[in-house]
């Protein structure tokens, strides 16, 4: 009779665990503790709903709030970054901190995208879809700003070569970069390799990618308008990335639901390369409001941050999502990490261009709800609500902890332990009297795992699709051009010492912004802005907190006093092999500008007879280097000092003497220091030449394995034509940067340091460039 | 629901680069006895009624002329899988 | 008169623009032609682009081998239109048996990017007259699957007709049976190599030559050949 409400006839209870449902059963146990809550969060989200959370408002809430999306034990540091900010840094920012990446102007109606990220712990469990993954993220982060893909580049940590199962991590996350990064048809333009047995049990994978855009282009991950649609579109839905959250399949009342589901999440590049040509035909078309793709937790993620970011709400109907699967239930739908996959925003008026658009490329889509006039965030299963929360709680609000730090223990021996009192007050043994001994060490340090050629990795890669690779390693920096008129490009460099950090981290963090920043400057462009990936070991380590405390600080420090923002990063805590945390290794990566590509600087010799000038000053810093490691296994003492002031006038000088057209190369110094830059230089293009320590030695005060091998800052190698030589030392006296000619090129095909050695480019190339070949192929 | 398996071999006469690596791990550990190894693709073509002789010799065909390349592949067996 | 150049899209190619960009410096009009639709748009010649056409699934460029611009294709070829595959583009060629011969995965399993040497070994067809015969060339290679495969008869009649248009030098960088890097049919019009000539036009973006960074634009002259071709046709 009509006395009653009637649920329509077809409608069946599926046993989902609805939002009516949790209101009368306040005292059901969910599993919160298993899915990473603490009894005060989940005390928490019992107050924020005013009842307990469904499976699936618990499923979100635990992901959204854990320390991979929240960032809950790293955001107090993190503030640092939007804080040490002047307005002047500011002035290029188009989008700072928060959003998917940071968006800079560099001139000309042109924006720039960039942004490091991390897949460490899913590069460890399944290396090649680790990694291939991790670089379908990095890249989506991008597509989503409204930019096309330009590029990307990798900071890649390994365990010790002699380890067995490094083979493994190495080939699997090689093969898997290269099969997902060449599929995109995205040029790898650089990075960093570096082995430690620190990283044994957890190698650390880094990925970056950078795009370029219209002004008018950007997009901006938010729902605004209420009556937009919410359309998911690309891959299908299927289990991927669920692991934990399936542990409420055994918590509802549902019993159908398979109760083992993968943690590993599967890429196709394929499909990504389609979504990134079909989204970037929608914006041309101005058809997309906002748009977020879907990462670490899925839909629960985009939805809510979509919502959030736009100040609306949105209503969701979940069973219209696309599913490989059928048996998947709603919280897994929800937490699924499926790759390829956006989440559009779509005026209504647009649908049908949207339409035609997908359908063009065969990108599978569906409308999946609509953005509202109400601060909430809706999810139904069919006619049952499933979820009712406010969207800021869930994508902003989280947790903020103030994790207890601790001065470690160890490191004031570490400190005190330096080079020259190690070996039982003796000093790190020195073969200053002995030449034929000191080249030995130059080819065992040039050879060695770390500082030998990356070819046998980087060959695997394409760097040459796209036509507007300008530099590529092993050049100091990758460079793109942007503007095939104007010859506008963007240079980007990411640099990191984890042993620095170990000894420092807030020096260790300046280092790694030095280097990055120098190895920007002597491509010729002009540094702009960071972005950054805190890679540190466990939080709930006390002292590892004071290691990521400094790092920031020396981050957050050091870019205020280069005048560079922080635009975006990631953070990647635990980190760790068994109790044994990583070094703290924050990769700092500089973006910069260059007018016109065709100005760029080569990083080695090319001509015969030019003049090699060392500028900057060689101390006796040995502390932390590659000398100390290669030669003695010794790690101790302190890093050497950074003077980013210098650096700046440094970097100034190298652009004065480019645009003047002064400069034939340029090569900056930093691990191993004059040997391997010297070799790098001489490698490059096959060119020889004589070099002299003398001078260095005796103007700096260092004896000769400090002028082959300390770590110094601020110093560059460059090579200048006879015509330009008076003008050059010129310049640099004027500039106050100290400079001394060390060498000559010539085309003997050997290169000689006096009173050391004299190889035969050949052989000497054997050495460098065999070793990863020989260890790894 | 049945399906017709279609395997496909790289032909018998020409290298196969992938086969001979998985060989070499074999040996590597420790499986000597092990001669070759050869890799070829399984399809599985599904089908939401019963299948019939026609639909086994049509997917003779699509393996000859589509699902493999007679150049440097053979269709080394067609079976129904109910 | 410029010539119109068409350049061939299939769902993942990725060397198409790079195509484009090497028509035009070489004084063409690039023409994009989209993968479902089989008009030709009156173009004078066409290339099959590098990439991962349907992400190599079942065997690289089988399935772009049936698309609909295909067949249109290969009827215009087998009437003499030139036709230019690069990389995933000669294994298209190979699919729609306009050249023969297979492709297959890299001799040592990985893929490659690197400078290549080669060898014109042929320069009687339309993409190679700007040649001279011998003429040793830098072209960067960048694949997975480049190892041509053929059975002994096939080798046999490729080498006895001078067939064989391109031979890696110095460096076999797969496995590629008697160093063959790329081929042409019997009429002359169809070529089909492996290395990217669209990525060694403009210098400054090109390979490594002795003296000058990334100078390399050794691959201009298929596109300038093909024009040549057109204007003597």
């Amino acid at each position: 009779m009509a006395l009653f409400k009637k649920k329509k006839p077809d409608f069946v209870p599926s046993g989902v665990d609805t939002t009516a449902n949790a209101a009368v059963t306040p005292d059901k146990a969910l599993p919160y503790a298993q899915l990473g809550l603490k009894d005060d969060e989940y005390a928490r989200i019992q107050e924020i709903l005013g009842r307990r959370p469904t499976a699936s408002e618990l499923a979100m809430y635990s992901v959204m709030w854990s320390e991979h999306c929240s960032y809950k034990s790293s955001k107090i540091y993190l503030r640092q970054f939007g804080e040490k900010v002047t307005d002047e840094m500011k002035k290029d920012l188009m989008v700072g901190m928060g959003e998917n990446a940071g968006v800079v102007d560099i001139g000309e109606g042109w924006a720039v995208t960039f942004k490091v990220e991390s897949h460490n712990h899913p590069s460890y469990i399944e290396p090649f879809q680790g990694a291939a993954t991790g670089v379908g993220g990095i890249v989506r982060d991008i597509l989503t700003m409204g930019a096309r893909p330009i590029a990307v580049m990798d900071q890649l940590r390994f365990g010790e070569p002699s380890n067995p199962d490094t083979a493994r991590v190495v080939h699997g996350v090689v093969d898997g970069i290269s099969f997902y990064g060449n599929c995109l048809g995205l040029p790898n333009i650089g990075g960093e390799t570096v082995f430690d047995k620190v990283y044994q049990g957890n190698p650390l994978v880094n990925a970056l990618s950078v795009g370029a855009l219209r002004h008018e282009d950007l997009k901006l991950a938010k729902a605004s308008n209420p009556g937009d649609l919410v359309i998911l579109f690309g891959a299908r839905t299927g289990a991927d990335g669920i692991g934990g959250v399936s542990v409420l399949a055994s918590e509802t009342f549902d019993s159908t639901g398979p109760s083992r589901r993968p943690a590993v999440q599967v890429g196709d590049p394929f499909a990504e390369k389609v979504l990134i040509e079909c989204c970037l035909e929608l914006y041309k078309a101005q058809v997309v409001a906002g748009i977020q793709d879907l990462g670490g937790a899925g839909i629960s993620c985009a939805t809510s941050e979509l919502a959030s970011n736009g100040g609306a709400g949105m209503r969701v109907q979940l069973q219209h999502v696309l599913k490989r699967d059928e048996s998947l239930t709603p919280e897994e739908i929800l937490m699924s990490e499926s790759q390829e996959r956006m989440m559009g925003i779509v005026p209504k008026k647009h649908l049908k261009a949207f339409e035609a658009i997908v359908n063009k490329w065969e990108v599978e889509y569906s409308v999946i709800g609509e953005v509202i006039n109400e601060d909430r965030l809706y999810i139904n299963w069919g006619e049952e609500e499933i979820v009712n929360v406010p969207p800021r709680t869930v994508a902003h609000d989280g947790p903020v902890y103030e994790r207890p730090v601790a001065y470690p223990a160890y490191q004031d021996a570490l400190n005190a332990n330096t080079v020259h009192v190690a070996a039982n007050g003796n000093g790190l043994h020195r073969h200053n009297d002995n030449g034929s001994e000191l080249a030995a060490q130059v080819v065992q340090v040039v050879s060695s795992p770390n500082q030998a050629d990356k070819g046998w990795i980087t060959d695997q890669y394409d760097r040459y699709v796209g036509g507007n690779t300008a530099l590529a390693q092993p050049d100091d920096s990758g460079m793109i051009r942007v503007d095939e008129k104007s010859g506008l490009g963007i240079a980007l460099a990411t640099d990191a010492n984890g042993r620095y950090c170990y000894l420092d981290p807030y020096q260790g963090a300046k280092l790694a912004l030095a280097e990055a920043y120098r190895n920007v400057a002597v491509g010729g462009a002009r540094p702009m802005a960071v972005t950054n990936c805190l890679n540190f070991g466990s939080p709930e380590n006390p002292e590892v907190m004071w290691q990521f405390k400094q790092a920031t600080a020396g981050l957050a420090d050091g870019c205020l006093e280069l005048g560079i923002p922080v635009t975006g990063g990631n953070v990647s805590f635990y980190n760790q092999t068994g109790d044994v945390a990583i070094h703290p290794t924050p990769v700092v990566g500089v973006l910069g500008v260059i007018d016109d590509v065709a100005r760029r600087i080569p990083s080695g010799w090319q001509d015969e007879g030019h003049n090699i000038y060392l500028l900057g000053v060689t101390k006796d810093e040995l502390d932390g280097s590659v000398w100390s490691e290669v030669i003695h296994g010794h790690l101790g003492g302190r890093p050497p000092v950074v003077d980013l002031a210098f650096e700046k006038q440094l970097a100034e000088a190298i652009a004065a003497g480019s645009e003047q057209g002064l400069i034939a190369s340029a090569h900056d110094l930093s691990e191993a220091g004059l040997a391997q830059a010297v070799v790098e230089c001489s490698l490059r293009f096959g060119m020889g030449a004589r070099i002299w320590l003398g001078e260095i030695c005796e103007r700096d005060g260092v004896d000769r394995t400090a002028a082959l091998f300390s770590e110094s800052t601020g110093r560059v190698l460059v090579s200048v034509g006879r015509e330009d030589d008076v003008k050059f030392v010129g310049l640099c006296e004027a500039r106050g940067i100290p400079v001394l000619r060390i060498g000559v090129t010539d085309n003997s095909g050997t290169l000689e340091i006096q009173d050391i050695a004299n190889w035969n480019l050949a052989d000497l190339g054997a050495a460098h460039k065999g070793t990863l070949a020989e260890l790894f192929g | 629901m049945p399906k017709i398996i279609v395997e496909v071999m790289p032909k018998e006469v020409l290298l196969d680069p992938a086969g001979k690596s998985v060989n070499n791990a074999l040996h590597r550990s420790g499986h000597n006895d092990i001669t070759a190894v050869r890799i070829g693709k399984r399809i599985e073509l599904h089908f939401d009624r019963p299948v019939t002789d026609a639909d086994l010799a049509e997917a003779q065909k699509i393996g000859e002329n589509f699902l493999s390349n007679a150049v440097i592949e053979d269709v080394v067996s067609v079976t129904v899988q109910n | 008169m410029t010539f119109k150049i068409g350049v061939v899209t299939f769902p993942g190619t990725l060397d198409d623009r790079d195509a484009q960009r090497a028509v035009r410096l070489a004084g063409g009009e690039a023409v994009a032609l989209w993968h479902a639709d089989e008009n030709l748009h009156k173009v004078d010649a066409v290339v099959l682009p590098g990439g991962f056409s349907y992400g190599d699934y079942l065997r690289c460029g089988a399935i772009a081998a049936q698309a609909p611009v295909m067949d249109s294709i290969i009827k215009a070829a087998n009437g003499g239109l030139p036709v230019l595959g690069i990389c995933n583009g000669f294994q298209v060629l190979v699919e729609s048996h306009l050249l023969p011969g297979g492709l297959i995965r890299n001799e040592k399993q990985h893929f490659i990017c690197r400078d290549q040497t080669l060898v014109v070994e042929n320069v009687d067809t339309a993409w190679t007259n700007q040649f001279t015969q011998n003429e040793e060339i830098v072209i960067p290679l960048k694949n997975g699957e480049g190892g041509y495969i053929a059975t002994d008869e096939t080798l046999k009649r490729l080498e006895g007709e001078g067939l064989v248009t391109f031979r890696y030098k110095d460096v076999n960088p797969n496995g590629s049976m008697n160093d063959i890097a790329g081929l042409r049919n019997e009429r002359g019009n169809v070529v089909g190599l492996m290395p990217h000539p669209e990525h060694a036009v403009e210098a400054g973006f090109g390979p490594d030559m002795p003296g000058t960074m990334r100078s390399g634009v050794d691959g201009l002259k298929f596109f300038t050949s093909v024009l040549n071709s057109l204007v003597n046709a």
